[in-house]
């Protein structure tokens, strides 16, 4: 609601209804509303619709609901719907471990609707952090016209802390990008310099169309190979033109680290601990928290691999952000993945013996 | 001298002519019912800047793209629950769903049913050939037992829904079945349900020449509305237990269902209101910055 969200359609799924629920409680005495949809298929386009109808708006899932979503985050990709699709992420395949953590679906968060298309995915680690970055989320998606993956787990989830919310003025929010076009003058796909349209909602007179089809800057359907290149490479470009400022990262100690733990999550508190153990037993290790994981931050990452001997990816999950980060270090560092199949955190001691490895 | 005779087809304004021609088949039933709709708006004098169309996936689907109005061709299945965030975001907004009988009742059915369940003030459209016509003429949930269809060759045999009863049972405000022979009913009704709040269904019974008749020897686009023009009976008010259709049987038309039962938005404010008195902010068009 701080972020502007005045809306937000859902589906009740373990780990994650908690969200919803306090948004039905508080959205009615803001202005706003919440509809409690028959699947996640429906509350996945609901929010669609009304974000076109001029809300900002987001839905909450996990697992298997986030299954059930990706038609739409692909739709939403296509449409370029400013959206934030919340995953409190649980075990799975299939309905797996309904109420325990996991981060295997991140992934899926990237490429899981069909077709190519690039996409941002934050992840917090801390209550104070779901707050902030949520946010961050929202203004992302309307910046860059692009639905926003946030990407939470069981136990940042269901985490209790301390939050500080600052005063509503200091919020920094980013408007929605509407057309100064009156009426039929308006073309709902033609892009800005930086490759992103301005947007229009209905009811104003423009009287547009949109379509999920391959459309030209019309929004009409183009069925032939350059409407297709020309908007898919569109679409890919104005997230990877950027990719760089998209670069969020937490870090600590990598500038003479010999070993540098990439985690992100709730998996990167545990991986705190196994540092401490490990500078503690006179190891330079650095610490690299993703906080943006899609795009991947390449570029930082190849960086670091300059300096460092090897990365320690621990996640929870057989190992998918750590093949990122071997394809980013391109061979100049070696990569340790830390798996777990999901359920609970690692133990400190798991991802302290890989960096020993690593280390040596 | 030279006279020169420009005749501007009324319904014109209300589409996109730049797009034309479009992709239906000779004989088919959808320009029909665009026709109809377009004549309802005339007639219902709604402020065009105000009504927005959502249409599935399929050839009906395709409306929405031809109609110059706020447009919106989503995915299959999904044009309701898009038109519920679009109608509750900004209440304003006169929402017509515009989709086939496929993308309504067999992968978005469960929408359907909610969505009368819920009475969103929504006017549907369901434009029935009876089979998938887009993808090649495969079985419906309306494809009537013995028809031929690409996927079921031997002819079909699983039961099918009656619309009509489908949406009355989950709690629908109107009503109406017609054909595409029944041009001006079917534009009356179009333009009547622009004057009903809640949940409105309108199936249009149209042929596919291409895919449904050609298989079953039914003859094409003229041959079909002979066949309707015969077959039809109109039965307003009739029970919508018994109009439900077969392959060669009777077609009963007409105004079904038209009753009143406040909507999700009235039923939304009036209980927030009721809870929460003062404190309870209206949702009104939600904008955003």
């Amino acid at each position: 609601m701080a972020a502007g969200a005045r809306f937000a359609a859902g589906y009740p799924i373990t780990p994650s209804t908690e969200v919803v629920e306090r948004f039905a409680a508080r959205i009615p005495t803001v202005g706003g509303a919440f509809i409690q949809m028959e699947d996640e298929l429906a509350a996945s386009i609901t929010i669609l619709g009304a974000v076109w109808g001029g809300a900002k708006a987001f839905t909450v899932t996990s697992g298997p609901g986030f299954s059930l979503m990706m038609e739409h985050i692909g739709f939403a990709v296509m449409t370029e719907t400013p959206c934030v699709f919340v995953n409190v992420q649980r075990g799975g395949p299939s309905t797996g471990l309904p109420t325990l953590p996991a981060q295997s679906d991140m992934m899926q968060a990237r490429w899981g609707s069909h077709g190519d298309y690039e996409i941002i995915a934050l992840s917090p680690n801390s209550p104070q952090e779901c707050f902030d970055l949520t946010i961050r989320a929202f203004n992302l998606s309307e910046e860059f016209r692009t639905p926003v993956m946030f990407m939470m787990d069981e136990c940042v989830g269901h985490m209790t802390e301390k939050v500080v919310i600052p005063p509503a003025d200091q919020i920094e929010i980013y408007p929605r990008r509407r057309t100064t076009k009156a009426g039929l003058a308006y073309k709902p796909y033609e892009p800005d310099a930086d490759l992103i349209p301005a947007m229009a909602h209905a009811g104003e007179g423009h009287r547009f169309h949109m379509t999920g089809l391959t459309h030209d800057e019309r929004g009409y359907p183009g069925m032939n190979v350059p409407t297709q290149d020309k908007l898919i490479r569109r679409l890919q470009q104005k997230i990877t033109r950027q990719a760089a400022r998209l670069t969020m990262v937490d870090e600590a100690n990598v500038e003479d680290a010999d070993v540098v733990v990439v985690s992100y999550g709730i998996t990167s508190r545990v991986a705190q601990r196994a540092i401490d153990m490990a500078r503690q037993s006179g190891v330079k290790v650095g610490r690299c928290r993703l906080i943006c994981c899609w795009p991947f931050p390449d570029a930082h990452i190849a960086e670091l691999a300059k300096t460092a001997k090897a990365f320690v990816v621990p996640e929870i999950n057989l190992g998918q952000m750590a093949r990122e980060v071997e394809r980013a270090a391109g061979g100049r560092a070696r990569t340790i993945p830390v798996t777990h199949a999901g359920g609970s955190v690692h133990r400190p001691e798991d991802i302290y013996n890989a960096i020993m490895e690593a280390a040596r | 001298m030279t006279a020169t005779l420009e005749v501007i087809n009324p319904v014109e304004p209300f589409l996109r002519t730049e797009r034309m021609p479009h992709i239906w088949c000779p004989g088919c039933g959808i320009g029909t019912t665009v026709n109809c709709f377009t004549r309802a708006l005339l007639e219902s004098k709604a402020d065009l800047d105000k009504v927005a169309i959502v249409s599935g996936i399929g050839c009906t689907g395709r409306v929405a793209g031809y109609l110059r109005l706020d447009s919106f061709h989503t995915t299959h299945g999904r044009a309701i629950p898009f038109a519920t965030g679009l109608k509750l975001a900004n209440p304003e907004l006169q929402v017509v769903v515009y989709s086939g009988d496929g993308d309504l009742s067999a992968i978005g059915g469960n929408h359907l049913i909610h969505a009368a369940r819920r009475n969103m003030d929504l006017k549907v459209i369901c434009v029935n050939n009876l089979i998938y016509a887009m993808t090649g003429g495969q079985t419906a949930p309306t494809t009537p037992a013995t028809a031929i269809t690409s996927t079921a060759p031997y002819g079909a045999f699983d039961p099918t829904f009656n619309l009509p009863s489908l949406v009355e049972a989950a709690g629908a405000c109107y009503v109406a079945r017609w054909t595409t022979f029944h041009v001006r009913q079917l534009a009356r009704s179009m333009a009547e349900v622009f004057n009903k709040r809640g949940f409105c269904f309108i199936e249009v019974l149209s042929p596919c020449p291409t895919l449904y008749q050609r298989r079953n020897k039914l003859g094409d686009g003229l041959d079909t509305m002979k066949y309707y023009k015969e077959k039809s009976k109109v039965k307003n008010g009739a029970p919508t237990s018994e109009v439900g259709l077969s392959k060669d049987g009777e077609i009963i038309v007409g105004k079904f269902v038209d009753r009143d039962r406040p909507d999700y938005l009235e039923l939304m404010k009036g209980r927030l209101s009721e809870q929460l008195g003062e404190r309870y902010a209206e949702v009104g068009n939600l904008l955003c910055s």
